[in-house]
């Protein structure tokens, strides 16, 4: 350590911003600068997002060509396309939720959260900049999926106001069902557990859903279980936003599982947050 | 004389694990106070309720005269906090560190690029500033994580073990800052295994052990109850050996003990003691193939306060 003698090395903050600033919109800058942080580090590990990234392609890939034929019929591959896809954005991005989740449990097994609770910024802002980060994590799967679908073939019969609709409805339930998967980030052990938990969570909303079959297909017990799915809402009403076909009742439902979401999980994610010792 | 740092009572129970069982501390402004203890004893405890990381079940401590509940927010102003384990973000660079810890703390966006570089330089971390921490070495990132904690200029610092596996020259370092920092009016709370450290650093020391205080005194206090320094000396030729007992006898505060095979050790409380034993050791014409002065280790203190060996490796409730 050089320069030791460098002088004024605790004296009081000078340069700091007036207190009057200080005050306002606190909650809000501090979990942008926060966010930022998180974007930086997505950017610097790219194969973070590999599961936002090649498994919407390897989905939509293997279900079209290899499933396709035989759920929907030989030959009719690209109607069963345009039936897959809103489904895989709608799964895609369930799952991408998980990765906040396992992210905040590394950054707290760390103790880089330490440091921001040592600090003076609401105690929510590390939580609310990580889950506005993940806007990037969620837009890329709409992007990805889209993309790799109108090269399958995949086209919008609607118009692409109603399409960036649908694109928006996604990444909007994925920030709600975020909070489960901080909750969880908060109460489990290791980051493993966290992608674990997630996982026996969202695989069965995933696939027991309108993703790849359609309700009628299926027996009239597990009927009743896909329609209240969020994962089957969420599909329907991005499929209509599309494609064409019936919106506003799945729209409608997926706002309520939204706003379920949040009423719920958000409260337990901040309290188990503040109790974490 | 003010205190920065005031706790009285302090119990935190981890379910079944009494981390702290009444625990009171004070420090003065301006001083380095060190809590001495082995491995779960509390003290990575106490520091967290009084960085206001964590509450306590009861008790209340004060930071700089704020509450640490009450005025929570007002005592994360002034303090600095640096864990056992290096905090700092690993995919972020050191600036980017510095950087958004300096956001956090309100200064604006130049304020605090140049606040990092400042900090950056000082701890040599420049030639490093732009490479992600991932890529430090532990004493890089030690020095980060300290300087990621001054970033906002505490007058109350807390450093958590700040050398617990470093080498002695980076320990050395370390104690450089902790001296600067108390220099430039800080007070600095240590927390440390090593009563070397303690001793070298600390105006008072606190030691505790399962949770609960067991002394606190100045370093020279400790050091009178349990016994200074110790002495150690190895004639070359056994034989002489009786002829050593009788000079250590003489200096030492206690009858010289055979801790192995032709050493004996004595405990002495005065400096003096080891150039008394030289002179007479060669006025007697005894050659000697070891001849140390040093402290006790923190089992002897231990063993002295309370009569019991500190298990250095004992299942960790702090």
């Amino acid at each position: 350590m050089s320069a030791m003698q460098t002088p004024a090395l605790s004296s009081p903050l000078a340069d700091a911003a007036p207190p009057g600033r200080a005050k306002r919109y606190a909650l809000a800058r501090h979990s942008i600068t926060l966010a930022r942080r998180s974007l930086i580090k997505t950017w610097r590990t790219p194969e973070a997002l590999i599961d936002v990234t090649l498994q919407p392609i390897i989905f939509l890939v293997l279900f079209t060509y290899i499933f396709g034929g035989a759920i929907a019929g030989t030959g009719q591959q690209h109607a069963y396309l345009e039936y897959l896809l809103p489904g895989v954005l709608a799964q895609t991005i369930a799952m991408g939720a998980t990765a906040i989740g396992i992210n905040l449990n590394t950054d707290i097994s760390k103790g880089v959260f330490d440091r921001f609770r040592s600090l003076p910024i609401p105690r929510s802002a590390p939580l609310i900049g990580a889950v506005a980060a993940d806007v990037a994590r969620y837009a890329i799967v709409a992007c990805v999926t889209l993309g790799a679908g109108l090269v399958m073939g995949f086209r919008i019969h609607t118009n692409p106001l109603a399409a960036l609709a649908g694109c928006l409805l996604a990444v909007a339930f994925a920030l709600c069902l975020s909070w489960l998967s901080v909750f969880i980030g908060m109460v489990v052990r290791t980051p493993g557990a966290v992608q674990g938990l997630m996982f026996l969570i969202v695989l069965p909303l995933a696939f027991a859903s309108t993703t790849f079959v359609r309700a009628s297909t299926l027996p009239g017990w597990m009927q009743g279980f896909v329609k209240v799915n969020p994962i089957t809402q969420l599909a329907s009403a991005v499929r209509g936003l599309f494609t064409g076909g019936p919106v506003a009742d799945h729209l409608l439902w997926t706002f309520v599982w939204m706003a379920g979401l949040v009423a719920v999980f958000m409260p337990l994610a901040m309290r188990a947050y503040r109790r974490k010792a | 004389m003010t205190y920065a740092i005031e706790a009285e009572g302090l119990v935190k129970h981890f379910g079944e694990t009494k981390a702290l069982q009444g625990i009171d501390l004070a420090a003065r402004e301006g001083t380095v106070h060190a809590v001495l203890g082995p491995n779960g004893a509390g003290k990575t405890t106490a520091v967290r309720i009084l960085a206001t990381l964590i509450r306590a079940d009861s008790g209340s401590a004060r930071v700089g005269g704020y509450d640490t509940v009450r005025d929570a927010q007002k005592v994360r102003q002034i303090i600095g906090l640096t864990g056992q384990y290096a905090s700092v973000d690993e995919d972020l660079t050191g600036t980017e560190n510095l950087v958004l810890i300096g956001r956090l703390l309100e200064l604006t966006g130049r304020a605090a690029k140049a606040r990092a570089a400042e900090l950056l330089g000082w701890f040599d971390l420049a030639d490093a500033a732009n490479r992600p921490a991932k890529t430090y070495s532990g004493g890089m990132r030690r020095r980060l994580d300290l300087a990621a904690s001054l970033v906002g200029r505490p007058s109350v610092i807390f450093l958590d073990e700040p050398t617990t596996g470093l080498d002695p020259a980076k320990r050395e370092d370390m104690w450089g800052v902790v001296r600067q920092l108390v220099g430039d009016g800080s007070t600095v709370l240590l927390t440390t295994q090593y009563l070397e450290e303690a001793d070298a650093l600390a105006d008072e020391v606190t030691v505790i052990d399962r949770g609960r205080v067991i002394a606190h005194d100045t370093p020279l206090g400790l050091k009178r109850v349990i016994g200074g320094q110790t002495l150690a000396v190895q004639p070359s030729d056994p034989a002489r050996i009786g002829d050593v007992r009788d000079i250590l006898a003489t200096v030492g505060t206690k009858a010289p003990e055979s801790p192995r095979e032709g050493v004996l050790t004595v405990p002495v409380m005065d400096d003096a003691a080891m150039t008394e034993v030289v002179s007479r050791l060669g006025a007697a014409g005894i050659a000697v193939t070891e001849l140390s002065l040093h402290l006790p280790s923190l089992d002897e203190v231990f063993f002295t306060l309370i009569g019991r060996t500190a298990v250095a490796g004992e299942k960790v409730a702090a």
